[in-house]
């Protein structure tokens, strides 16, 4: 058998189409607006967002919408800074988990609205429990994306 | 006494960075040279299960491509998608359900001819929330490895200490892709990838292919000299959205109490003699050995620190050298198992840990861990 092997280089490039499902669609449409809602759990009380149908901790529809916090803290963060295919933005970026006021879960998100020199001056803006607001798209397209990042207000 | 499950083989191929064959002559190489050590025809094999992941392929029913190639033409078989360790599990449960003796087992990834991970693993992302926002594996271990400074301040150089372990096995172990030693200055001072984690906390991803054959314990007895049996298997798995789980503690303390209650194991960290873990990053291998309750939690890192997971400590982790070594996506999982196997047959060669009884394979998969399973092997 030769030693060396040629390599077929191809693409795959498909569409898809995902239904939000109505709470997502619900959700998305209060972002235009500028609000974050989340769903409350009649079993466990807990306020989950992203705002959904059911509650997969107690398997059971969840019967109330809440607006909940624009402002919360960060549960933990990440500094990406190297490039790979499909990134969602230019690297550096900081993605969280955030708590916001008011919510049970956390969501992931950016944090930005700064110049992210290296991790030192990172380290010096954004912290666990740091706290955090969300800055939004002027055009909102009813989309995760309409919040632009959430800025340290520490 | 209740029906036992052995594992009769492993082979494993010369993991690399790019191998020269297909994924249908790898699979086919594993296999043919298992038959042959084991002295079997495909004949006898009574069922097939296959672990590969079509994005990780690039050929959807990725199994499709390679069947027969590995071994399971015109036979039962089914595959498993990403955690190959799945295949240890369904491989028992069918040989428990007395319709097989043997289970071949197969695991194929070829990380060389795929987008990168962090591409692909955004792709398990889903599209509403986490994918905008880049929610990938290296991200949500960044995320992790932040919580675990914080909560922990573990010394800077505790995880580079990880990588330093591993990678010195790694090149005592001739199947391992990358096999050159690297410092703990090398490590803490490459680029930051996903801050904290640096490049060299994250290992590099592998092309190989492994084959493994389980028996019941009579067919076992007949193949082989020295069957290893499967004492226990646990897995658990987490939800789906990353802001709703515990990204500290996770589905692994289920998975391994599960694991350890079949195999009768009260205090793991005494009764496990080695450790075969995936670690996906440097803190990964601290977390999960907390998860496993190979140590109390928030002193995972003072088993690299302090020598205890060493190839020369009281209980070695990854002395294979882990995904350190060789990285090969979806057929990690299941050379895990193969390695532990391997210790407790004394066969492992130069990364040989002395007098192993038991030892434990683990895997994980999903984002940040949202998946795990563990295997414990005895005699």
């Amino acid at each position: 058998m030769a030693e060396e092997s040629r390599i077929l280089t191809g693409y795959v490039s498909l569409p898809y189409k995902w239904a939000m499902g109505p709470a997502t669609t619900r959700f998305y449409e209060e972002f235009r607006k500028k609000r974050i809602m989340g769903s409350r759990c009649g079993k466990c009380n807990r306020i989950l967002v992203p705002a959904r149908s059911f509650c997969s901790d107690c398997f059971v529809e969840t019967d109330e919408w809440v607006e909940v916090s624009q402002e919360g803290s960060i549960r933990t963060w990440v500094l990406i800074n190297f490039a790979y295919e499909g990134q969602p933005k230019e690297p550096p970026y900081i993605l969280a988990i955030l708590d916001l006021d008011g919510a049970d879960v956390g969501l992931p998100h950016f944090v930005g609205g700064f110049e992210m020199k290296d991790l030192e001056t990172v380290e010096e803006k954004v912290r666990i429990g740091g706290r955090v607001k969300a800055v939004w798209k002027e055009n909102r397209e009813g989309y995760i994306l309409d919040i632009d990042y959430f800025e340290p207000i520490d | 006494m209740s029906p036992r499950v052995a594992i009769v083989d492993f082979v494993q191929t010369e993991h690399g960075g790019h191998l020269h064959e297909n994924v249908q002559e790898l699979t086919f190489g594993v296999v043919r040279k298992l038959m042959d050590r084991v002295g079997i025809d495909r004949s006898e094999i009574g069922t097939m299960i296959s672990s590969s992941a079509d994005y990780w392929q690039g050929i959807s029913c990725s199994n499709s491509y390679y069947y027969d190639s590995a071994g399971g033409n015109l036979k039962s078989g089914s595959k498993v998608g990403e955690d190959s360790v799945f295949t240890v599990i369904y491989g028992m449960m069918r040989i428990l359900s007395g319709h097989y003796r043997t289970a071949l087992l197969v695991a194929v990834t070829k990380c060389s001819e795929c987008p990168s991970e962090h591409t692909l693993s955004n792709l398990c992302a889903d599209p509403f929330f986490h994918r905008p926002v880049g929610i990938n594996g290296v991200a949500v271990a960044g995320l992790q490895a932040r919580q675990y400074l914080e909560r922990h301040s573990p010394p800077t150089h505790a995880a580079a200490q990880v990588v330093v372990k591993n990678r010195s096995n790694a090149a005592k172990n001739p199947y391992a892709h990358v096999r050159s030693t690297v410092t703990v200055d090398e490590v803490l001072s490459s680029p930051t990838v996903a801050a904290p984690l640096r490049k060299l906390d994250v290992p590099v991803t592998s092309d190989g292919a492994c084959a493994l054959l389980l028996a019941e314990e009579g067919t076992a007895r007949d193949l082989c000299d020295d069957p290893v049996f499967i004492e226990g298997v646990g897995w658990n798995v987490d939800r789906s959205l990353v802001g709703d789980r515990d990204l500290r503690r996770g589905s692994l303390h289920k998975a391994s109490a599960m694991a350890y209650g079949k195999a009768g194991i009260r205090d793991p960290g005494k009764e496990i003699d080695v450790a075969e873990i995936s670690e996906t990053s440097s803190y990964h291998e601290i977390l999960w050995s907390e998860g496993l309750g190979l140590c109390g939690p928030g002193e995972g890192w003072r088993l690299a620190t302090e020598g205890l997971s060493s190839l020369e400590g009281t209980l070695p982790i990854n002395p294979s050298g882990g995904l350190f070594g060789a990285n090969p996506q979806v057929a990690r999982g299941l050379v895990r198992v193969g390695e532990a196997y391997l210790q407790v047959l004394g066969e492992a060669g130069d990364h040989q840990v002395p007098n192993v009884r038991k030892a434990l394979a683990h895997s994980v998969h999903g984002l940040g861990g949202q998946s795990h399973s563990v295997v414990i092997l005895g005699h």
